[in-house]
């Protein structure tokens, strides 16, 4: 296979080292299937041991590669060297979240909103496991399946601008995975979820730019969540006008 | 210095599909206990999440739990210890349903039932699956449902680096914050090790970056032996290069393996006739271990294709058509589309026998428990056993539901019988502990050895020594390699000294539990002279029930392994010739 050569301008940051974060240059050789990834951990194993980054899967599916190539959030995973070549990468942590040091990012903020959205089935009443499964059509499984293949990548955070501005908004992912349960014909809780998913005042400065949805690698489209939570809400909000109290 | 403890009834280490179900079964014991589930990744970054496939259990009217157990105890090559297996038979469909009411988005027929597909080795339709994202659903799943339990607490991105043994009892553990750098201690009445397996310890492998075996390693450190670890699954369909797995799954919808003269070669060593739809257990249905083997064996006739990363052969799904393809093995497109560059629709895929799982692991009982005292394993790292010398696919999903709640359960009562658990005696064993990483690792000096390079060369030693077909000489040097990198990793050179986030450390830290993994499994091949289920060897041919229908155990000594052995169980099923 044959060998040609590209640079890495990859940032470094290591907190007690450097007050601010620097960049550091790297020439490597690569075959024509090298992803990104694969020349991080061609400089972690041969060039400087000391380079940061998560990573484990190497296949696009458990998510902890996420950072930013040329400016756009990718899975670094899945992008080839060969497609960026011959002009020299820039890979930086991703977008709009503190970095703890080199390319990895503090994501604890995500994991307390995924918690608040309650992604977890909900029942007025629990069948007992003797009696089976709960029957769920192809079509019912169709309605909410594409929400539950989010991956907690983090990409479409750090292409959103309205967590850019405001790191308390709740984001495209767990508004998708809350609003997956409410999709799931199996689940009672959607009056659980709605305060904290249509509360915030987040999800109205969401425009329909859907920038999250178009760098999402695994086609959950957040943005369609976040536009039909704002419908729903809206509904509610409305129907709370009409009806008398008692019924709201 | 001295050690802040955290004190809990509980603690669980790992938090994949294991973990996170023993987790959930402790919590649902009592609100009163504590679990801590500490994870060296976020949950969801757990291995369990590239699982695509299946999770096998006995749902539909055709189906009985004698077949299952029949399946699995013949694809064990007799080497499962039957009491275990009929247990676990006998508790899947209750777990895969758990997991149904849990959430899980199980792919369904028309009538709204969980759908089932075909898998190696098994004589019906017995395997449950979410399209194939089976385990990345179920992972999930079983990760959000955890969120709901408050006395359910997390330490992520935190890596244990021993378990603290005091009076015969296990009673903590210690364990290194990514994000500060701290040795942090913590005490339980009970400990789950979920850890996975251990794959990385070869060179060519479907497994993660993470599976470095290091609960197999903890355990053998605190003197609790690792059962059958010779016996390492080769899946005969991994992409050259990168290894990426391309699931079973896409033989039981009906996928052909040829080979470069578009051959279905498997009817040549006895699994045929070629049908031109799928029928089980026969010919690209056939178990792992025979079909990796069939590879191996065109590959030295000539019959492979030759690429830039070695030989391989094709699986041809063509004619399963785009629909088909999009509907049930949607990930198979993307992951060959991505990453060979071409649409299996349209082209074959190019395929070659790759490892991917560990038979072996740390010996427990029926219940997860481990010979050490509040000591308990589940999922990949134990070895229980169901999956003897070869495991079936989809079988192993359901063992970390199975066993992952059985250990949990088991865990929280016996944690709950303790009392407060002490930490009086954890101080000095912690002290104890950082001098060790202090002096190895953390403020080590100088040295001139890269960790790649001797992870590297350990890798190739296994594969030339351990691979598919192993013979004594081959084996001898591997074990005496072992010896040599094992000297060589004192001498090892760490160039990052920081705190924040050091994965060098980590790197370091894997590679020192896997040079103990290897050992095991080196060692433990060599000893076994005899050829049964994954283990081949070519100086012994044929299986010897006579003189090894028995376990391995390894015990940790100075000097390398001390191999012995235990009887395995057999209840109704006598050992005959496995044959398909
Ligand atoms: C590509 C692929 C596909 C597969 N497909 C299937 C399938 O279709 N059906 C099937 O039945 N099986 C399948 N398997 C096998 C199955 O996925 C695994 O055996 C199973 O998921 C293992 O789960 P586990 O919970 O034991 O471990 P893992 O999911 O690997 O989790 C291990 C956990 O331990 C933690 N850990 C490890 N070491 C440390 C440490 N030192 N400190 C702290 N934490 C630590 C990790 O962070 C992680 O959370 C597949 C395997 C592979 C490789
Ligand atoms: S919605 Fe998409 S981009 Fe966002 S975290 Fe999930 S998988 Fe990643
Ligand atoms: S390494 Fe898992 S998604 Fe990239």
């Amino acid at each position: 296979m044959s060998e040609r050569t590209i640079t890495l301008d990859v940032t470094r940051y290591r907190p007690h080292q450097e007050a601010v974060p620097t960049v550091q240059s790297y020439a490597i050789p690569f075959p024509d299937d090298w992803v990104v990834l694969d020349a991080l951990n061609h400089i972690k194993d041969q060039v400087d041991g000391s380079l940061s980054y998560r990573w484990s899967c190497r296949m696009g599916v458990c998510g902890s590669c996420g950072m930013m190539v040329n400016g756009e959030p990718k899975l670094s995973c899945a992008v080839f060297l060969r497609d960026y070549f011959p002009r020299a990468i820039r890979v930086e942590p991703l977008s709009n979240f503190p970095v703890i040091r080199d390319l990895v990012i503090d994501m604890s903020g995500f994991l307390d909103k995924l918690k608040s959205v309650k992604p977890w089935i909900i029942r007025e009443q629990e069948k007992p496991l003797s009696e089976g499964e709960y029957l769920q059509s192809p079509r019912e499984l169709d309605a909410y399946q594409h929400f539950s293949q989010c991956i907690n990548c983090m990409l479409c955070y750090a292409a959103c601008p309205v967590f850019g501005l405001d790191s308390g908004f709740v984001g495209p992912a767990a508004i998708a995975l809350g609003y997956r349960y409410n999709l799931d014909s199996r689940d009672h809780g959607t009056a659980e979820r709605r305060e904290v998913l249509g509360d915030h005042e987040g999800i109205w400065q969401c425009t329909f730019v859907g920038e999250c949805s178009v760098v999402c690698p695994k086609h959950v489209d957040p943005a369609a969540a976040i536009q039909r939570v704002k419908v729903d809400t809206a509904k509610d909000w409305i129907l709370s006008l009409v009806m008398p109290w008692g019924q709201r | 210095m001295s050690h802040e403890i955290s004190e809990h009834d509980v603690i669980v280490i790992g938090a994949g599909g294991a973990g996170l179900r023993a987790a959930i079964a402790a919590a649902e014991l009592s609100p009163k206990l504590s679990i801590a589930v500490v994870s060296k990744v976020y949950p969801m970054r757990s291995h369990t999440v590239s699982a695509e496939g299946g999770a096998a259990a006995v749902t539909r009217e055709y189906d009985n739990l004698d077949a299952h157990a029949r399946d699995t105890i013949f694809g064990a090559d007799f080497l499962a210890d039957q009491d275990a297996v009929e247990a676990f038979v006998a508790e899947a469909p209750h777990e895969l349903i758990q997991l149904e009411h849990w959430g899980c988005p199980w792919s369904r027929d028309a009538d709204g039932r969980i759908s089932v597909r075909s898998f190696g080795g098994m004589s019906v339709k017995r395997t449950l699956f979410a399209a194939d994202k089976t385990g990345f659903h179920m992972l999930h799943a079983l990760f959000q449902t955890s969120l709901k339990y408050d006395h359910i607490v997390r330490y992520d991105e935190c890596f244990v680096t021993s378990l603290l043994v005091e009076d015969g009892r296990a009673r903590g553990i210690t364990n290194v914050n990514l994000y500060t750098g701290e040795v942090m201690v913590l005490a339980a009445n009970a400990i789950v090790l979920c850890t996975g397996g251990g794959g990385r310890v070869f060179p060519f492998t479907t497994n993660a970056a993470i599976k470095t075996g290091d609960g197999m390693a903890l355990a053998y450190r605190a003197g609790v032996p690792l059962k059958d670890m010779e016996f390492v699954q080769y899946h005969p369909t991994g992409l050259p290069g990168t290894g990426i797995l391309i699931t079973e799954a896409s033989r039981s919808e009906g996928g052909w393996l040829k080979n470069k003269d578009g051959h279905r070669y498997l009817q040549d060593y006895g699994l045929g006739p070629p049908t031109d739809t799928p029928t089980q257990r026969k010919m690209e249905l056939g178990p792992r271990d025979i079909l990796s083997r069939c590879h191996m064996q065109e590959y030295q006739k000539g019959h492979t294709f030759e690429g830039p990363h070695g030989h391989y052969v094709h699986l041809d799904l063509r004619h399963l058509g785009q629909e088909l393809i999009d509907r049930k093995l949607p990930f198979v497109r993307e992951l060959v589309r991505n990453y060979v560059g071409i649409d299996p629709v349209y082209e074959p895929i190019p395929v070659r026998p790759v490892v991917h799982y560990m038979m072996g692991g740390v010996h427990t009982d029926m219940d997860g428990k481990t010979p050490l005292e509040g000591l308990y394993a589940a999922g990949e790292t134990a070895c229980v056993s169901i999956n003897g010398a070869n495991r079936l696919g989809s079988n192993s999903l359901t063992e970390c539901l199975v066993f992952g709640a059985r250990a949990g359960r088991n865990a929280a009562e016996y944690a709950s019988g303790m009392g407060t658990p002490t930490s009086n005696p954890l101080a000095a064993l912690a002290r104890d502990e950082q001098h060790r990483l202090d002096s190895q690792f953390f403020k080590k000096e100088g040295g001139s050895e890269r960790i790649a390079a001797i992870r590297t060369e350990m890798q190739h030693a296994m594969e030339e020594g351990a691979g598919i077909y192993r013979d004594a000489s081959s084996m001898g040097a591997t074990c005496e390699k072992l010896r040599e990198l094992r000297e060589r990793f004192s001498r090892i050179r760490l160039e990052d000294s920081s705190e924040v986030f050091n994965t060098e450390r980590i790197s370091a830290l894997e590679l020192d539990f896997m040079l103990d993994v290897a050992d095991t499994i080196a060692n433990g091949a060599l000893l076994r002279k005899e050829s049964r289920g994954s283990h081949t060897r070519t100086d012994f041919p044929s299986r010897d029930d006579e003189n090894f229908l028995k376990h391995t155990l390894a015990y940790r000594t100075d000097e390398g392994p001390r191999l012995d052995y235990a009887p395995v169980k057999i209840t109704r099923w006598q050992p005959e010739e496995r044959k398909y």
